[in-house]
C-alpha cells in the first residue's frame, strides 16, 4: 500500500506536551497537511517512536541570528568558521560554523537540536529587508524578529511633545512597516548618549537624557504601557539599562515596577541580576531578581545564561562592547541613523575568571530558583552568553544535580563560595524543559500554534531517543518534523525546508504617516517611500494574531 | 515582452510615465530619491531629476538595444539552449570559477552562490580588486561605522582619505556628509570641518577647509603617526621628510579628531589599493577605533559598484567570508590570494568561468586574461563587452534598476528596494542564473542515477 507522505502517526512515544497537560504518556501523534489532527488514514506513515521522547520543537525566544550584526560578526572572525565547517548533503547547502554560523548553518543547527522557531531580538527598522533576505537563507525553522524602536529619534520626539496617541500609533505603524514580531528596547535613551555625547552611557535610570526631557524609565514605561495597550501578541521586550554592571539589580527592579499594570518581558535576565557595588565585583543578585518574578504574573523574562567558552558580544548596546573591550580586542561599533547603535566583540568566558563563573552561576540560580517556569524561559542571548550550540549542555545542568557538581568543581572558587548555587538541589523535569524551550515561549510569543501538539498545532515535533544524559539526548534528536514533513530521519538530513516568516500587524491611523514623513525627509538618509517593507520580501509568512482578535478583547482595552 | 505600452497612446500623445524615487545604482551612493521620467514608447528614460552627472547618463543613455537574449559562440540561439550549455559546462568543470556580482542584485547573488555550491566551484566578487584589503582589514581590527544618515545629521569633522567622490561618487558631498543639514548640524557645510587627505590636488580639493598632501605610497606611514600621537606617544622627528606632512599640521589634525564631537574617516581605493593595501586600511580602521577613547568617531570605506556592498553581504551570510570563497571540499573555504580570481586565472587553475555583470578581459592583467580566453566562459551582462564577445555562452540580461527590481546595499549596507523604470526584453540575471541552478540540480541528481 502508497504511504501517504502528507500523512504521519508518529507511533508509542512518551509525549511532554506541557500546554495540554499531558506528562511523559505513551500515545500517538497524528499529522495531516502540516498540523497535529486527531485521525488519520490507513495509509499514513508510521514512525515507530516507541520508547522515545516526543516533544512540540523548540521555540527560541531571544537570539540573535540574521541581519547586520551577525553578519558583520560573521565577516569579522573567519578563524571561527575555519575550525568548524559545515558541509552540505544531498539536501542540504553547505556553510560555516562557529559562534556565528553561516545562514544555512543556522537553520540546519537549530533543527539537529530540536528547535524549530526562532525569533531574532534585535533589528533596527533600516535593516529590516536585511534580515528578511536572511531569513529567506536560513532553512528549517520558522523565525521573526523585534524591532528596535527603544531609542527612536522620532518616537522620543512625540514623548517630549507629550503626544501619547501618536507614540502609540507610530509604534505601530513601525512594527507593521518593518514586518516585525514585536518590539524591542535596548538601553533606552543610551544612544544619545554614546553617539552624540562622546562615548557617554546612562548610569542612572532617573537620569535626563537631553535633548529630550525625559528619563530612560520614564521612556521605558511609555513603551511598556503603548505596546501593552497596541494588544501586540508579545509584550515590549527590554534589555534594561546597565547591564553587566555590578550593583544593576536595583535598575532591574526599577524597570520591572515601572511595568506595573502592564506586560512587560525582560531580556536575558541573568546579566542584569548583579549585587554588589559598580566598579567593583560582582556578586549574585539572582535571589532579589527572581522573587520579584516570582510574585508579579505581569513579568515574563528568559534567562540569558552563560556557558563557557566561546561567545560573542552582539548588542544593540553599543556602550557595552565598548565597555567590555579590554587591550586591543576587535571591536565593531555600527550606528543606525536616527534609530539605534550597535556593538559587536568577541569574547571568550572562562571558567578560572571570577565574573565569568558568576554569570555561569547565576543563570543557574535564576532558574533553580524560578517558581514559574510558563514565566522564566530558556535562552543563552546567543551568541552573548554562548552559542546557541551549547543548549543541551545547560539543559543538563538544569536536570543533573550531579553534572553540575561536577562541573561547580572546575569554576572559579572563589566565586562559586559566595554563590546559592551549591545549596540548590533542585533538578528540572522532561516536562519543565518542555515548557521553557518550547511551550512558554510560543505562549509568550503568542503563537497559538506553536510550543504544543493539540490538535490545529503546528507539525513542528521532535523525537528524541531517551537517553540518561540528557546532554545527548538534547544534541542529536532522532527525528525532527517541520510543518508535518520529516527533515531529520535517524539522525540524518532527509529533506530541506524554507520555514516560514512570522510578524504581526497592530491597527493604526494611517494619517501618522504624514507626521512621520517630514522628520523622515530632514532626518534620515532614503526616502520614506523606499523605507517601508513591501509585500514582495514576504514569501511564505503568517500574521501573528493580536490579542484582542481571539474574541476575549478586555485587557488594555479603555 | 517589452510591449507593456497601450497603442493607441502611441498616436498623438506620448505615452509618459513618471517613477519617484527610484533608484540610481551607477555608484555605490545608491541615491534613491530619483524622479525618472520614461517615455514607455520609446522606451527610454528621457528625465533623470536629482541625478549627478553620472546618474543622468546612466539612465538616459539606457536603451533597449537590438541584440539576441543568449548566444553560443557568437550564434544567437533559444535561451533555453543556452541555459543548457551553460549547466553543461559548469557541470563538466572541475574548477569553475564565478566572478563579478557587484553590479547584480542581491536576488541573483544569492543563486550565484547557490550554484557554486552545488558544483564546488570558487566564488569572488568584484570586492576582491578594490576594498578587498578592507575587508582583510576588517577581519584584523573591526570597524567603528555609522549609516550616512547618521554623518549628516552629526559629524561635525568628515575626512576623506584616498578618494575623490567629486568626480567618482558626484552626490557623496551633497547628499550626505558635506552640505546637508542634519539633526546636530543645522547649517549644514558652516557646522562642519573637512579635510581631504592625498597625493595630489583633485576636483574634490575645493570642498574641504583643509587639504593635507601626503607623499605617494607613504599612507601607511601617516596613519601610524596619527596613531601614535592620539596615543600620545612620541613619532620620529623626521616625519615630514618621510610622509610630507609637518609635525605641526599632524598636532592639529590630532587635536582636531579628539575635540569633534562625532568624526568620520572615508577612505576610497586611493589607500587600499596602493603600496601597503590592508595594512593601510587597517592603520586607518584602528585610528578611528581608538580616537573613540576620547569622542565618538566612525570610519568607513567609500563602495564604488552598486550592489558591491550587497555582494559581501549575501556572500558573507551564505558562506561566512565576503569574498575569495572556494566549495571545492564541499564547503566553503576563503583565502584571499588563493581564491581570489586575478590570482586563480593567473595561475591557470580554473577550467571554466561564469563572469557576472563584469569585465575582465578588458581590466584584468594580462596573464589572467590570457587563461581566459583559453576556458569556455559564461558571460550575463547587461551590454556587450569584451568578455562576452569573447564568452562561449553568453546571455544579454536585463538592467538592475532600470529593468528589474530587488535588493541593492548602499555603500554603508542600508539596503533599498528598487522600482524599475519600464520593461525589457532580455530576462533578469536572477533568472538566467536560476535557469542554469535548476539544470544543474537535475544533472546532479541524473548523475547519481547513473551512478547507482
Ligand atoms: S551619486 Fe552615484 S548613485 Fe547618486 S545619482 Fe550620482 S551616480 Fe547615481
Amino acid at each position: 500500500m502508497a504511504e501517504n507522505s502528507a500523512e504521519l502517526r508518529i507511533k508509542g512515544g512518551k509525549v511532554y506536551d506541557p500546554a495540554n497537560g499531558i506528562d511523559g504518556e505513551v500515545r500517538d501523534i497524528l499529522v495531516r497537511d502540516g498540523r497535529v489532527v486527531d485521525k488519520v488514514s490507513e495509509k499514513a506513515r508510521t514512525i515507530n517512536a516507541h520508547g522515545m521522547v516526543v516533544m512540540p520543537g523548540g521555540v527560541d525566544i531571544h537570539c540573535h541570528i540574521a541581519g547586520p550584526k551577525v553578519n558583520l560578526s560573521r565577516k569579522l572572525q573567519p578563524e571561527d568558521h575555519r575550525l568548524d565547517v559545515h558541509p552540505g548533503t544531498d539536501v542540504t547547502r553547505s556553510g560555516v560554523g562557529g559562534v556565528t554560523p553561516s545562514t544555512f548553518a543556522t537553520g540546519y543547527r537549530y533543527a539537529t537540536l530540536g528547535y524549530t522557531t526562532a525569533f531574532d531580538a534585535a533589528v533596527p527598522p533600516l535593516a529590516a529587508r536585511h534580515v528578511i533576505e536572511e531569513f529567506h537563507d536560513t532553512p528549517v525553522i520558522d523565525k521573526g524578529f523585534y524591532v528596535l524602536l527603544g531609542n527612536n529619534m522620532f518616537l522620543y520626539d512625540l514623548l517630549k511633545q507629550g503626544r501619547k496617541q501618536d507614540f502609540k500609533e507610530a509604534i505601530a505603524w513601525w512594527v507593521t512597516a518593518a514586518r516585525a514580531a514585536g518590539v524591542k528596547l535596548v538601553n533606552a535613551g543610551s544612544d544619545e548618549f554614546w553617539k552624540g555625547r562622546r562615548n557617554e552611557n546612562v548610569t542612572d535610570v532617573n537620569e535626563d537624557i537631553d535633548p529630550f526631557d525625559l528619563s530612560p524609565l520614564q521612556a521605558t514605561a511609555a513603551f511598556i504601557e503603548a505596546v501593552d495597550e497596541l494588544n501586540l501578541p508579545h509584550p515590549a521586550h527590554i534589555h534594561c539599562n546597565n547591564l553587566g554592571h555590578s550593583g544593576n539589580v536595583q535598575t532591574t527592579l526599577d524597570t520591572m515596577k515601572a511595568a506595573e499594570g502592564h506586560r512587560a518581558h525582560i531580556a536575558h535576565v541573568q546579566f542584569h541580576s548583579y549585587a554588589g557595588e559598580l566598579g567593583k565585583r560582582v556578586q549574585t543578585g539572582s535571589e532579589a531578581i527572581i522573587d520579584y518574578i516570582n510574585t508579579h504574573e505581569n513579568i515574563t523574562t528568559d534567562v540569558g545564561m552563560v556557558m563557557f567558552g566561546k561567545a560573542t558580544a552582539m548588542t544593540a548596546d553599543a556602550p557595552l562592547t565598548w565597555m567590555l573591550r579590554f587591550k586591543d580586542t576587535k571591536w565593531v561599533n555600527a550606528d543606525t541613523e536616527c534609530e539605534s547603535g550597535c556593538g559587536v566583540m568577541p569574547f571568550t568566558y572562562q571558567d578560572t575568571n571570577y565574573t565569568h563563573t558568576m554569570q555561569w552561576a547565576i543563570g543557574l540560580e535564576l532558574f533553580l530558583l524560578s517558581k514559574d517556569p510558563w514565566r522564566v524561559m530558556f535562552s543563552t542571548d546567543h551568541p552573548n552568553g554562548a552559542s546557541f550550540q551549547t543548549y543541551p549542555r545547560l539543559i543538563r545542568l538544569l536536570m543533573d544535580r550531579g553534572f553540575r557538581a561536577e562541573m561547580m568543581k572546575h569554576v572559579n572558587q572563589k566565586a562559586i563560595s559566595t554563590c546559592l548555587l551549591p545549596q540548590l538541589d533542585r533538578e528540572y523535569s522532561l516536562s519543565e524543559i518542555a515548557i521553557i524551550t518550547r511551550a512558554a515561549p510560543a505562549r509568550a510569543l503568542g503563537l497559538v500554534n506553536k510550543g504544543h501538539l493539540g490538535v490545529g498545532a503546528d507539525a513542528d515535533i521532535t523525537v528524541y531517543t531517551d537517553d540518561e544524559n540528557r546532554e545527548h539526548m538534547f544534541n542529536a534528536p532522532r527525528y525532527v518534523i517541520k510543518a508535518g514533513k520529516p527533515i531529520i530521519e535517524d539522525h540524518e538530513f532527509v529533506d530541506d525546508h524554507i520555514g516560514r516568516f512570522l510578524h504581526t500587524e497592530p491597527e493604526h491611523d494611517p494619517a501618522i504617516e504624514d507626521q512621520i514623513r517630514p522628520f523622515f525627509e530632514d532626518y534620515y538618509s532614503i526616502r520614506f517611500n523606499n523605507y517601508r517593507v513591501d509585500a514582495s520580501y514576504l514569501h511564505d509568512h503568517e500574521v501573528i494574531p493580536l490579542r484582542n482578535s481571539g474574541g476575549k478583547r478586555k485587557k488594555g482595552s479603555k | 515582452m517589452s510591449e507593456t505600452k497601450t497603442t493607441e497612446a502611441a498616436a498623438d500623445e506620448p505615452n509618459i510615465r513618471i517613477v519617484e524615487d527610484a533608484t540610481c545604482t551607477f555608484c555605490g551612493c545608491v541615491c534613491d530619491d530619483m524622479e525618472l521620467t520614461v517615455d514607455l514608447d520609446a522606451n527610454r528614460i528621457t528625465k533623470a531629476k536629482n541625478a549627478c552627472v553620472l546618474g543622468r547618463a546612466w539612465f538616459l543613455q539606457h536603451g533597449i538595444e537590438d541584440h539576441p537574449q543568449a548566444m553560443i559562440e557568437g550564434r544567437e540561439v533559444p535561451l533555453e539552449e543556452a541555459m543548457d550549455e551553460a549547466a553543461r559546462i559548469l557541470h563538466e568543470a572541475k574548477f569553475p570559477i564565478t566572478y563579478g556580482l557587484s553590479d547584480s542584485p542581491c536576488e541573483a547573488q544569492r543563486v550565484a552562490v547557490a550554484i557554486n555550491d552545488l558544483v564546488r566551484g570558487n566564488i569572488d566578487t568584484t570586492t576582491s580588486v578594490c576594498h578587498g584589503p578592507s575587508g582583510i582589514a576588517f577581519q584584523g581590527v573591526g570597524e567603528s561605522t555609522a549609516t550616512l544618515g547618521e554623518v549628516k545629521n552629526r559629524a561635525d569633522l568628515v575626512i576623506y582619505w584616498g578618494g575623490n567622490p567629486a568626480e567618482s561618487h558626484p552626490r557623496h558631498f551633497t547628499r550626505y556628509t558635506v552640505t546637508p543639514k542634519g539633526r546636530y548640524i543645522p547649517n549644514g557645510k558652516k557646522d562642519r570641518y573637512v579635510v581631504l587627505i592625498d597625493i595630489r590636488k583633485t576636483p574634490s580639493s575645493p570642498v574641504a577647509d583643509q587639504s593635507i598632501r601626503v607623499k605617494p605610497g607613504r599612507d601607511f606611514e601617516l596613519l601610524w603617526a596619527l596613531r601614535a600621537l592620539v596615543r600620545g606617544r612620541d613619532i620620529s622627528p623626521d616625519i615630514e621628510e618621510i610622509t610630507g606632512v609637518s609635525r605641526e599640521t599632524l598636532d592639529e589634525l590630532v587635536e582636531r579628531m579628539k575635540n569633534c564631537n562625532f568624526g568620520v574617516l572615508f577612505f576610497g581605493m586611493g589607500l587600499t589599493m596602493t603600496r601597503g593595501r590592508h595594512f593601510n586600511s587597517g592603520a586607518l580602521l584602528a585610528l578611528a577605533t581608538d580616537l573613540n577613547k576620547h569622542t565618538h568617531f566612525v570610519a568607513k570605506p567609500v563602495r564604488g559598484h552598486g550592489n558591491v556592498t550587497g555582494a559581501d553581504n549575501v556572500v558573507s551570510w551564505q558562506t561566512g567570508y565576503p569574498f575569495g570563497v572556494n566549495f571545492h571540499r564541499g564547503y566553503p573555504r576563503f583565502n584571499p590570494g588563493e581564491y581570489t580570481t586575478v590570482d586563480l586565472l593567473a595561475r591557470g587553475d580554473a577550467d571554466a568561468a561564469m563572469m557576472i555583470a563584469t569585465d575582465p578581459a578588458s581590466n584584468f592583467p594580462k596573464r589572467a586574461i590570457e587563461n581566459l580566453k583559453k576556458i569556455p566562459v559564461i558571460s550575463l551582462d547587461a551590454k556587450p563587452t569584451y568578455t562576452s564577445r569573447a564568452a562561449r555562452v553568453a546571455f544579454m540580461v536585463a538592467t538592475y534598476g532600470i529593468n528589474t527590481g530587488g535588493t541593492v546595499y548602499r555603500m554603508d549596507d542600508v539596503p533599498i528596494t528598487l522600482r524599475p523604470a519600464f520593461d525589457s526584453p532580455f530576462p533578469t540575471d536572477e533568472e538566467v542564473l536560476t535557469g542554469i541552478y535548476t539544470r544543474l540540480k537535475a544533472l546532479r541528481v541524473n548523475g547519481r542515477k547513473k551512478a547507482a
